[in-house]
């Protein structure tokens, strides 16, 4: 209890030091651009392979189309065959660019006419359809088409074979300009990928981060549990929080029957020591024994008032963390509070006086806390004040902040300064002859600070001490 | 005044026994909230002190019991615990006024006028002597048709004297009963108290007489 009030408060939420291992979302997003490059490569050799595939399809059908034209061409004469190269043949075969054509016709092992060493098929094509193969000629890779055609030479029953062989530029050309697309298409779908990812992420990630929210947003004292609707992965995690937050709500109750019951336990005791020695004081008339006895009333005194004092500072400090706030009327509470201590002012010949300039004062706070300053303010001006005073306590209404004056006629500071005395376990130079804890302004200012309110204490005009403790308005 | 105590702690209720009866006040003690009931059902009380912590209850809902069933005794209740939480929870509960343990005495019956008073007073408290009449409830003398207030020390120094009437009560005693043991008092401050007291006895037959050496005594010519 002699830590300073700001370490006794658990670290709040987000002061805490967690430490931090990646990223979730980074991680989700970047799985997801891997999928994405991954599949915009896939698509690019997909689209590649099938624009490979359409274009020597289409070369083929022109090659073997001109292949058969050729074929055709072939005429049997007596001394042989005799070609007569159809013109449609080559312009079809133009139409596909730059590229050379070769042909050769064989009839058997003999090569009628064209280039004699164009590469041909490995067998010989069955029917009237043409084979297709590739082949290397004259270091250019060509695409070659076969065609075999049955004729009647000299009465004989020869098979003729054209073979027709293009370079292929004109589908290299259009392959890579497929192919040009194809990555155009691939980093397309890449580029797409990238904030459909971020976006992905953003919104599976989104329950994480409202549920955080939510529980951030709640004042210190809202321990009810976690209520959300949260997807069924996060079950778990908000089952553990509740867990944990009854468990804190336990612990909190427990603080709260803890410092009730040791002040029990405390004062019990003290009030037989005290009543006891109150009477021993009546019956003895031996002086020595007079001054024991009275020296153990005012120890027995001092030691419950510090009780009283350390138990209600464990309240505040504890409470302060949890404020219980809530509306009251604050001159009603004014009003109870000096009713309460008028018979102890007058047991002392101290006039209690209330000025009460407003109605209904609403503020809001934890009305125990606020209490419990403005207690300790009546209890420190009755108790400095001399036989006979006046305490004004005032409550009065200005600038949007309700204010309670509390005014003596007592010894006033003694030259001490708030920041002084609002130190624990410090007590004014001026005031030791009275049982005092020094604990009683450092309640009041920590209820000030914990209430957003304000406490001042000055000399009063005058003579004696006026505390101004001050509270926001509803 | 006739106490009922409703307090657990043995020790504690009897030196509270004694230290009342010692002031002249009747007392009977109930430990437990069933005591309690039963000597309710027997007897008047002026006051109820009343613990919060029983062993067969929470003397708090007692108290709610009590009210709920219309009986309007005025009640103070006694804690050891927080000052604050269980003053908020004894008044709402329907005590007249609350006493934080330890306390003393003078401290009690203060608290007990005051809730007597309020109540419009239901205690046989006159008394006479001589020929002046002494309310403690309202605080007044009256000599000879002449009602004069008293201060609260004045007041209890009376009623401390008029309670034993001829008896010498040194300066010390007096002070003790007189002044909180918390604050400092001076040597001549019991002196300043019985003279305000002599100047309201004027023109009564009853007086203060200073025993010289010894201390003060009522006497009446």
């Amino acid at each position: 209890m002699t830590d300073s009030p700001a370490r006794n408060r658990p670290a709040r939420l987000g002061s805490g030091r967690v430490a931090l291992t990646g990223s979730l979302r980074r991680k989700l997003v970047l799985q997801f651009l891997a999928v994405a490059a991954v599949v915009a490569v896939a698509l690019f050799f997909a689209v590649r392979v099938t624009a490979d595939r359409a274009a020597e399809a289409a070369q083929d059908a022109v090659l073997g189309a001109a292949t058969i034209a050729l074929s055709e061409g072939l005429r049997a004469e007596e001394d042989g065959l005799d070609l007569d190269l159809p013109p449609t043949t080559f312009s079809m075969l133009s139409a596909m660019g730059e590229d050379r054509v070769f042909y050769r016709v064989t009839l058997g092992s003999d090569t009628v006419t064209g280039y004699g060493d164009l590469p041909l098929p490995a067998t010989l094509p069955p029917g009237a359809l043409p084979e297709f193969y590739d082949a290397s000629y004259l270091d250019t890779p060509l695409r070659l088409a076969a065609v075999t055609r049955s004729m009647l030479v000299d009465g004989r029953q020869v098979t003729a074979l054209a073979v027709l062989g293009q370079t292929r530029f004109g589908q290299r050309a259009i392959a890579d300009s497929i192919a040009r697309r194809a990555a155009l298409l691939g980093v397309g779908f890449f580029l797409l990928a990238v904030p459909l990812s971020l976006w992905a992420a953003r919104s599976i990630l989104g329950p994480v981060g409202r549920v955080t929210e939510a529980v951030a947003r709640r004042g210190p004292h809202d321990l009810r549990p976690v209520n959300q609707s949260v997807p069924r992965e996060l079950g778990p995690l908000i089952g553990a929080l509740n867990g944990f937050i009854l468990r804190l709500r336990g612990a909190l109750s427990r603080t709260e029957t803890f410092i009730a019951e040791a002040a029990h336990h405390i004062r019990t005791p003290l009030s037989t020591v005290r009543t006891e020695a109150e009477i021993a004081l009546r019956q003895t008339q031996e002086e020595p024994t007079r001054v024991r006895l009275r020296s153990v009333i005012r120890s027995v005194e001092e030691s419950s008032r510090s009780a009283g004092q350390l138990l209600e500072h464990a309240l505040v400090l504890y409470r302060t963390d949890r404020v219980d706030r809530s509306e009251f009327d604050l001159a009603a509470v004014v009003t109870a509070l000096v009713e309460a201590f008028r018979p102890t002012a007058e047991l002392r010949d101290i006039a209690l006086a209330l000025d009460l300039r407003a109605g209904e004062v609403p503020v809001i706070g934890d009305r125990l806390m606020i209490e419990a300053a403005l207690r300790n303010l009546v209890d420190n001006a009755i108790k400095y004040s001399d036989a006979d005073g006046t305490v004004d306590v005032g409550l009065t209404v200005a600038d949007g902040s309700a204010q309670v004056t509390v005014s003596d006629r007592g010894r006033g500071l003694g030259g001490a300064s708030l920041a002084d005395l609002a130190t624990r376990f410090r007590r004014g130079g001026n005031v030791t002859d009275v049982v005092g804890s020094g604990l009683g302004l450092t309640i009041v200012t920590e209820v000030a600070e914990a209430s957003g309110g304000r406490f001042s204490l000055s000399p009063r005009d005058g003579g004696g001490t006026c505390a101004v403790f001050s509270l926001p308005l509803r | 005044m006739r106490f009922l105590l409703v307090e657990d702690t043995a020790d504690l209720a009897r030196s509270v026994q004694d230290l009342l009866r010692l002031n002249g006040h009747g007392v009977d003690w109930a430990a437990s909230l069933a005591e309690a009931q039963d000597c309710l059902a027997a007897a008047r009380y002026d006051l109820i002190l009343l613990d919060i912590a029983l062993p067969d209850g929470d003397g708090r809902r007692f108290l709610a019991d009590l009210r709920r069933a219309g009986n309007d005794s005025p009640v103070i209740m006694m804690t050891a615990r927080s000052a604050v939480a269980d003053r908020i929870d004894a008044l709402d509960g329907g005590a007249d006024d609350y006493l934080t343990k330890p306390f003393a005495l003078a401290e009690l019956e203060a608290r007990a006028r005051a809730v007597l008073r309020r109540r419009g007073g239901a205690a046989q408290t006159v008394r006479q002597y001589a020929d002046l009449t002494f309310d403690p409830l309202t605080a007044t003398m009256t000599i000879a048709g002449e009602v004069r207030e008293l201060r609260n020390r004045e007041l209890r120094l009376f009623e401390i004297l008029v309670n034993a009437p001829d008896r010498i009560f040194s300066k010390d005693q007096l002070c003790d009963r007189l002044f909180s043991f918390a604050e400092s008092v001076s040597d001549n401050a019991i002196e300043v108290y019985v003279g305000r007291l002599r100047r309201k006895l004027d023109g009564s037959s009853a007086r203060i007489e200073t025993v010289r050496g010894l201390g003060y005594r009522l006497t009446a010519a």
